[in-house]
């Protein structure tokens, strides 16, 4: 297979394309806006369901509509939108129908900036909308990770009558790669029981995220629970850089990971024994692997480009086995590795200090 | 040999399931769903009909129409169903929605879903009020009208005047079919169950976006009798808003 230059946002319409795409509704908005046209530009011309709708809130309600009749369906957006978004996705989780969404993160809060960040984590990662549910987030750190991700997505969403989000930032939609495009699929469609199509020749059905009785709605979220301990249980991902022998690890996701990823093999050369966890599913987060994680080595490390969200989740899985430092930065500005580097280097002395 | 000559003239329409409403005494709702039931059956569309129910007192709608259904958030309804339509435009899709949910909170989602066409059916019950939380005002509520959140009457300078949303919609281009209507006398339920017809025949037409506001009744939030609440719609609401075909397309001239 040949590789291909693409950029970060089409590479992620076009894989959603050959995963079998049928319908998109969505709302322009900077960096995520390539996705959108790319799919403008394809949809339209092959008679598929592409809608530019008047806003995010409406955006989220017609993907809504569209999977509810078992329709392949995505929407794309960026934070402010995702905000917006948060209400749809609280009634999709409500009545299980499968939605794949696109969130390419900027700088908040309120309008922040347009530059790259990953300060969506709270809102993707802990449900974000009311109610007990977490959509499955993943977090890409190059595009062909996107493009493979993304392939994955609906068969993801659909797997778990659920919300898969693809969470990268600015960095990753931006960014153009060589990569190999995985190939176009056939779908075959078949009646699954539960998608409205009108009740010919069957009871009706009724896609609703209402349960009146208070026993009712209890045992609903009950079986949301029993879906997020199946998820947590098979959907796990993430990647291991130079972590067999460590003693202090970087913790970081997506273009936060790229730049620690530098920084370790620079630790390595000044023979600081460092490696790289990235957790590649924000949601279910690797957990468990942190914490053997946290047994092996002296101090970990986090680096994200916020002010410390994803920071709160590794400490739920070390549980003060080891020191914990925090390196982020907002706004905009992406952490190189001559920043993480030091940051690495400060661990060790941290380590001497404690001994 | 009487039998003969019987002809059944009324009867239980099909897309009606048996059983009854939650209404309260003297609520319109329950005439309005039977007129489109009597209208799905009528054009033989039950099969291949999917209704998308509103957040007000009408939410538990799917329970009585026998059609597929989805239960849409507060005023999402027009965008909800237009995901459906596009991708499935052979099915009939319809909204059912309240004033508070069509003319406050889903405003935008109506206004655009009639810029763009959208083939869609919708009916939109107007009784002034926010009858499911229990009588704040509307969008619709008329000037002077008491709510519990209007309680010395809805003054136009504080709360601003009442949205006429037939007239605002007639408007748009993509707008086939806008009518008003109401159910307070058997002779206006005729009208209705006929406009409801032709604004489900747009849409089997592919002929864009179809609407017929009917003005309807809540006795319990308007603290009257089911009677008195009939002569509310006539003599107050009337002449605000004033019932008519709003909306007659060049595509549509031959339906109606
Ligand atoms: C986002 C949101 N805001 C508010 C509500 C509360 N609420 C439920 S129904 C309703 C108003 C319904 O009034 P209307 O649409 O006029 O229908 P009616 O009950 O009068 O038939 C409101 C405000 C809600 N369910 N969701």
């Amino acid at each position: 297979m040949t590789k291909e230059l693409w950029k970060g946002n089409e590479a992620l319409a076009e894989a959603a394309l050959r995963a079998g795409l049928e319908a998109y509704f969505g709302y322009p908005i900077t960096p995520q806006t390539e996705l959108l046209e790319y799919l403008a530009k394809k949809m339209l011309a092959t008679g598929r369901a592409f809608v530019q709708a008047e806003s995010e809130v409406a955006a989220i309600n017609m993907v809504y509509g569209a999977a509810s009749t078992g329709a392949r369906v995505m929407s794309s957006s960026s934070s402010p939108g995702m905000s917006l978004m948060q209400e749809g996705l609280s009634y999709i989780a409500g009545s299980q129908v499968p939605v794949v969404l696109v969130d390419i993160m900027r700088g908040g809060p309120g309008l922040g900036n347009i530059a790259p960040s990953q300060s969506d984590y709270f809102q993707l990662t802990k449900g974000g909308g009311h109610g007990d549910y977490r959509p499955i987030v993943l977090a890409p750190a190059s595009v062909q990770e996107a493009a493979d991700l993304m392939y994955g997505a609906f068969d993801l969403a659909d797997k778990y009558r659920y919300i898969v989000i693809i969470a990268a930032d600015g960095n990753i939609g931006q960014m153009m790669e060589p990569i190999e495009m995985p190939p176009q699929r056939r779908l075959e469609k078949k009646d699954r029981g539960w998608e409205l199509t009108g009740a010919a020749g069957r009871p009706h059905r009724l896609i609703s995220s209402i349960y009146l009785q208070s026993e009712a709605l209890h045992q609903f979220n009950m079986h949301l629970q029993a879906k997020h301990r199946q998820i947590e249980q098979n959907e796990v991902r993430y990647e291991e850089y130079l972590l067999d022998d460590a003693e202090y690890a970087v913790v970081a996701f997506g273009s936060a990971a790229r730049a620690a990823h530098s920084a370790v093999r620079w630790a390595r050369a000044k023979n600081i024994r460092a490696g790289l966890f990235r957790p590649i599913s924000l949601y279910p987060f690797p957990h468990a692997q942190l914490t053997a994680l946290a047994q092996r080595v002296r101090a970990l490390l986090v680096v994200e480009m916020n002010t410390g969200q994803m920071l709160e989740d590794v400490r739920l899985a070390v549980a003060e086995r080891v020191p914990i430092q925090f390196y982020g930065v907002t706004g905009g500005l992406v952490p190189f590795a001559d920043d993480v580097l030091p940051e690495i280097e400060k661990l060790t002395r941290l380590d001497n200090g404690a001994s | 040999m009487l039998n003969e000559h019987m002809q059944t003239v009324f009867d239980y329409p099909d897309a009606l399931t048996p059983g009854v409403t939650h209404y309260c005494p003297g609520c319109t709702h329950g005439i309005i769903h039977r007129l489109i039931a009597e209208t799905i059956d009528e054009l033989g569309i039950r099969e291949k009909t999917i209704g998308v129910a509103p957040v007000g007192c009408s939410v538990f709608i799917y329970n009585y129409l026998d059609t597929d259904f989805a239960e849409a958030a507060h005023g999402r309804a027009p965008a909800m169903a237009t995901g459906i339509k596009r991708t499935l435009p052979d099915r009939i899709v319809f909204t059912y929605q309240g004033d508070g949910d069509l003319a406050a909170i889903g405003t935008a989602e109506i206004i655009h879903a009639a810029a763009r066409g959208e083939n869609l059916t919708v009916i939109f019950a107007n009784n002034a009020i926010y009858g499911m939380t229990g009588g704040q005002m509307a969008p619709t509520t008329l000037p002077g009208m008491r709510t519990t959140s209007s309680p010395s009457g809805r003054d136009v300078e504080v709360q601003g005047w009442p949205l006429k949303m037939s007239e605002l919609l007639a408007q748009m281009p993509g707008a086939s079919y806008i009518a008003r209507r109401s159910v307070h006398d058997p002779g206006n339920i005729n009208k209705t169950k006929k406009a409801i017809k032709t604004a489900f025949q747009v849409q089997l037409h592919q002929a864009g976006f179809a609407m017929v506001e009917v003005l309807s009744s809540c006795p319990t939030n308007w603290n009257v009798s089911p009677k008195d609440a009939l002569t509310f719609i006539k003599e107050q609401m009337l002449p605000y808003y004033p019932l008519g075909d709003y909306k007659i397309g060049d595509a549509i001239k031959t339906l109606v």
